[in-house]
């Protein structure tokens, strides 16, 4: 008796959970379908598995030269992040003089502030630097980077701090005693005991980046620049009408964030609940 | 006692991030207020004219601006609480003994990652092109109309999408506080004879108190901050109804070429997020001593 109530509340708590992904369903379904055949049941699953729209919605996003300008940005975004937040970190946590106390305040408080808050000034600041200095920081990869790394730096730094403070000291002044050089004791001791949270920084950065879309959208102009979300947006400015093909490029866009998921599923929630709880 | 070599070291490790984030963040920041002051519409040749205050003080006979604000508070109460009743209750089922928990999981924690844009693309089909087909093949076309057309419905849409995206985000943290709890006190109640009902309410939720806090304040500020969504989804419409704080931001500065007048509402922006956000850290730290 109690087995069949657990098969069905399982079962009920299942199909619950699939009724909930069901916007993803219909998106995959109806990429598949001619125009006629969506307007004639909008729910059911498609005739034959046609590609065409992927081929045409891939042509019309540009969707490898996106995919590979996101790839870029975040994996060069997040390395940056992780290694200068680390060693920031590191050095304001272990070097008790008051310039360590007034800059981890500051960083700290900064998370509060938006990014409406700052886009403007930013924009006018970074076109200045364009215009006086030569340093292209506008309309490039290399800028949006620069930019990435300035607003992910107050969390990182709040999180790897954190972290530092409750690892002992004592293994870092047994290899300073050692003859060890500040550079070696944080590469060779401290960087690998950060392992967790090198993980969650660079996981809660990765959801972050490859998803924004404002900040992107204000420094980059250039068609072949465009990230995945911009080409996305540009996409849907010219095309909503062919829907079928809407639906096909929303699902190209869909795949690496779900693959991403699947592959690194325990850290990414054992990481979001650790960066939300701080 | 310090050496200069220590301090030579100290200067290597910190300032390459210190450098980036003061440029990044910091400078915009204080140019940002400055801005504020000034009546400028964007122009590099054009003249900047200092207005003082009157920015702040056009803010209060902005109807489209006071509009947006009510908008935003409407949004922001009704979203806060379906995302913290359907987190919460997904996190209750999720640490259950139900063996599908962890299929579940995975599940009901998808649409967070896809970023807000294309989710808002996503619903933008199902509010319109599905709803109608939907309508038009059951009849009930009461319920089954175009949402994005009508402001109040347009509004739940949003509602409802934003719900969609954070649930699942709100439920891993609630899943967290409910791992927290000994084993042993909920053994200890069922023993005593307390039922299903009393052991959530008498148990459970007083000792999850500090995830219920933090849950709160991280959803009030992350819908108040709504941009992407908005965007994508309704992008204001229908007629504005459905323009949130944010965008109206951006639209002041970037559509409508009103660089000082929408940095003023940008740093408005700022203190009422400050403010959300100080209060939440105030609460949880009289928690931590009270327990």
């Amino acid at each position: 008796m109690s087995k069949v109530k657990g098969i069905l509340l399982n079962g009920f708590f299942l199909i619950c959970c699939c009724f909930y992904l069901f916007p993803i369903y219909i998106i995959l379904t109806n990429s598949f379908k001619g125009r006629s055949q969506i307007y004639e049941n909008i729910l059911a699953l498609p005739e034959s598995l046609n590609f065409e729209y992927y081929v045409g919605a891939m042509k019309k996003m540009n969707f490898l030269s996106a995919l590979k300008n996101s790839l870029i940005v975040t994996l060069v975004s997040i390395l940056i992040i992780a290694i200068l937040a680390s060693m920031t970190a590191w050095m304001l946590a272990r070097t008790k003089i008051a310039f360590s106390k007034i800059m981890f305040s500051i960083f700290v408080a900064t998370m509060l502030i938006p990014f409406q808050t700052l886009m403007m000034p930013l924009m006018q600041e970074m076109g200045w630097i364009r215009d006086n200095l030569g340093i292209p920081m506008m309309n490039t990869l290399g800028g949006l980077i620069y930019m990435n790394v300035g607003f992910g730096a107050s969390m990182a730094v709040f999180l790897f701090h954190g972290f530092v403070n409750s690892i002992p000291i004592s293994l870092e002044e047994a290899a300073t005693i050692d003859g060890c050089s500040k550079f070696g004791v944080f590469w060779r001791i401290v960087f690998p005991m950060l392992k967790p949270v090198t993980v969650t920084v660079i996981i809660l950065d990765v959801i972050w980046i490859w998803n924004d879309y404002l900040l992107p959208s204000l420094v980059i102009t250039s068609k072949g620049l465009r990230t995945i979300p911009l080409s996305t947006f540009s996409f849907f400015g010219q095309f909503t009408i062919q829907w079928n093909m809407a639906m096909a490029g929303l699902t190209l866009t869909i795949i690496p964030v779900i693959i991403f998921y699947l592959c690194a599923q325990k850290y990414i929630i054992k990481g979001v609940a650790a960066g939300a709880v701080k | 006692m310090r050496r200069k070599k220590d301090l030579g070291w100290y200067a290597l490790f910190t300032a390459p991030l210190i450098f980036v984030f003061a440029t990044v963040v910091i400078i915009p920041f204080f140019i940002g207020i400055g801005y504020s002051f000034f009546d400028w519409d964007g122009m590099p040749l054009n003249p900047k004219i200092f207005v003082g205050i009157d920015n702040f003080v056009k803010l209060f006979s902005d109807t489209r601006f006071i509009n947006t604000c009510v908008h935003t508070v409407v949004f922001t109460v009704i979203a806060v609480l379906l995302i913290n009743v359907l987190g919460l209750t997904f996190a209750l089922i999720v640490t259950s003994k139900l063996k599908t928990r962890n299929i579940g999981r995975t599940m009901l924690f998808m649409p967070y990652m896809i970023g807000g844009l294309i989710l808002g693309y996503i619903w933008k089909f199902i509010f319109g092109e599905a709803f109608l087909a939907i309508g038009e093949a059951t009849g009930l076309t009461d319920i089954f109309f175009s949402w994005l057309l009508d402001p109040v419905f347009a509004l739940f849409a949003l509602i409802i999408v934003a719900t969609w995206q954070m649930a699942g985000y709100i439920m891993i943290i609630y899943i967290t506080g409910i791992q927290g709890i000994p084993e042993d006190v909920i053994e200890a109640a069922s023993v005593d004879g307390a039922g299903f009902w009393q052991i959530l309410f008498r148990i459970k939720f007083p000792l999850i108190m500090p995830s219920f806090t933090i849950c709160l304040f991280m959803t009030l500020s992350n819908c108040f901050k709504i941009f992407d969504v908005n965007l994508s989804l309704t992008g204001g419409g229908p007629n504005n109804a459905t323009e949130m704080f944010a965008m109206n931001v951006y639209n002041e500065i970037f559509m409508m070429n009103n660089f000082g007048y929408g940095q003023a509402k940008a740093i408005v922006f700022f203190l009422v997020v400050a403010a959300i956000t100080l209060v939440q850290v105030s609460i949880t730290k009289k928690r931590e001593v009270a327990m």
